[in-house]
């Protein structure tokens, strides 16, 4: 049981080689692998950390842009609202307006058609009542009518007023002394000769004379020259016939009528 | 019936002298790095790894949690000296399985051996830790009065070291010696279980002995450190 010194020796040596190998081969490559895994699951779990950061960020975000996209959605709503009731209140308004232009329309065209059936109305009046009084002077008083027509406004011409004779004169000068006189009815040789007479009785002066039949002048004579007339018609009997009717035809409240139907 | 494998001379030349203790100790050597080759060659940090690498892990960070246990916070220096005391020791016992097997450690030349290693790897630690002025200033502690006492301790701690070692293996080794040639059947096979349930433990005493010196002589500057680090933090 002695104590071997170079067997001590050697195991010492023996046992310094050992710890150099074994830290070499054994616990370093084992503990820096340890050190590896709990840096890598320490990453891991960072990383997971991190991930669920970015997610929950992300979700905020996600959250944050939901929401605003909401109030933009409700933003162009209402205003796609408030657009809708300027344009329904513009469409109401034109179609207002429209209506309004039609019903003007209408009303005018109502009343054209009044003005032209008043228009008919007042010449068949006038031939009704040329024909009546025609008829009427010659039964009556055996008077021809276009004669005695003739006869009034012969007259007529000779009752003339001096300031009215000097306007007929000065409108003949510039109308280099031509007369026209038109006639209802086709005058006869001794009516033109009348007429003559009394208007170069008149004028004191022989103007040149053209005789002209018009059916627009409703049994009457007219005598124009350069803008001056002297005229006699039976027009101005049925004026105040006319005007009668007229307010008559007023009273029908046809356009009142439509008028409602419209609005 | 030889004592000690020191007793088993292969070749002699003077003072050198190649005995079965240094041949068993080469062997197991062999064994240990080549083993340790083997597995580390390839580890692997993911989840998936070897049966030997989870084995050697667990070993590696048992011994680890040990030593930081007893006081040592860095553990990764001393595990090395720690780590390979504690493996050698009980690849050693381990062995005794074997019939015709002499541990290494039932030589008295092998436990002084360690147990020298032991005693210089105090103040080598100690030192490294604290500088000479600090480690030396843990002889005088608690007053100079102890030195003596403190100087002792060293020493007998160390005889106590390689004595307690060598006599619990050689012991082991004779009992089953003397076992055999009374009784040759079945108690032997009990005695030897024993004998590396007691080289086992033999192996822990041993390698937590030398943890507890290393750390007492490493302990001040520790302490220091913590009062450093406890200002800090309340400052």
């Amino acid at each position: 049981m002695q104590i071997n010194w170079f067997t001590v020796i050697a195991q010492i040596l023996n046992f310094l080689v050992l710890v150099w190998l074994m830290k070499r081969y054994l616990y370093k490559p084992i503990l820096s692998m340890i050190d590896d895994r709990e840096k890598k699951i320490a990453g891991q779990l960072a990383d997971a950390k991190t991930k669920k950061n970015e997610a929950k960020a992300e979700q905020d975000e996600f959250n944050k842009k939901n929401e605003v996209f909401e109030q933009q959605k409700k933003d162009m709503m209402d205003k796609a609202t408030a657009e809708a009731g300027v344009l329904s209140q513009k469409l109401q308004d034109d179609a207002k307006t429209k209506a309004k232009n039609l019903q003007d329309k209408l009303e005018k065209t109502v009343q054209e058609q009044q003005a032209d059936l008043n228009k008919q109305l007042q010449q068949k009046t006038e031939q009704g009542v040329f024909a009546i009084t025609k008829k009427v002077l010659a039964d009556l008083a055996d008077v021809n009518f276009e004669e005695q027509s003739v006869n009034v406004f012969v007259k007529q011409i000779s009752n003339i007023k001096d300031d009215e004779k000097d306007l007929f004169k000065k409108a003949l000068l510039s109308a280099s002394g031509s007369i026209l006189v038109q006639s209802a009815f086709d005058l006869s040789e001794k009516q033109q000769s009348g007429i003559k007479s009394a208007v170069i009785k008149m004028l004191g002066s022989n103007p040149s004379f053209q005789f002209k039949t018009s059916t627009a002048l409703l049994g009457g004579i007219e005598l124009t020259t350069n803008g001056y007339k002297l005229a006699w018609s039976i027009t101005e009997y049925v004026s105040s016939f006319e005007k009668s009717i007229a307010a008559s035809n007023q009273q029908i409240p046809v356009t009142e009528k439509k008028h409602h139907a419209v609005k | 019936m030889k004592m000690t494998p020191d007793e088993t001379v292969f070749w002699s030349h003077g003072f050198v002298t190649i005995n079965l203790t240094l041949v068993t100790t080469w062997a197991i050597m062999l064994f240990m790095v080549v083993g340790a080759k083997l597995i580390t060659r390839d580890l692997k940090s993911n989840n998936k790894i070897s049966r030997w690498q989870c084995v050697l892990e667990i070993i590696v960070t048992s011994i680890n949690e040990q030593i930081n246990d007893l006081g040592l916070p860095k553990s990764e220096l001393y595990i090395g000296f720690i780590g390979t005391l504690f493996l050698f020791v009980a690849m050693c016992n381990f062995w005794i399985i074997l019939p015709w097997y002499q541990p290494p450690t039932g030589s008295l030349s092998t436990t002084t051996a360690l147990a020298l290693c032991v005693f210089l790897s105090v103040p080598y630690f100690g030192i490294q830790k604290s500088g000479i002025g600090g480690y030396l200033k843990t002889y005088i502690q608690p007053t100079f009065i102890m030195l003596p006492f403190n100087i002792i301790s060293e020493l007998s701690r160390t005889l106590a070291l390689a004595v307690r070692l060598f006599g619990n293996i050689m012991s082991g080794v004779m009992i089953i010696g003397i076992l055999l040639s009374i009784t040759p059947l079945f108690i032997p096979l009990v005695m030897k279980a024993l004998g590396l349930l007691t080289g086992m433990v033999q192996a822990y005493i041993f390698s937590i002995l030398a943890t507890v010196y290393i750390a007492a002589a490493v302990q001040e500057s520790v302490k220091k450190d913590k009062k450093i680090k406890k200002k800090l933090t309340t400052n």
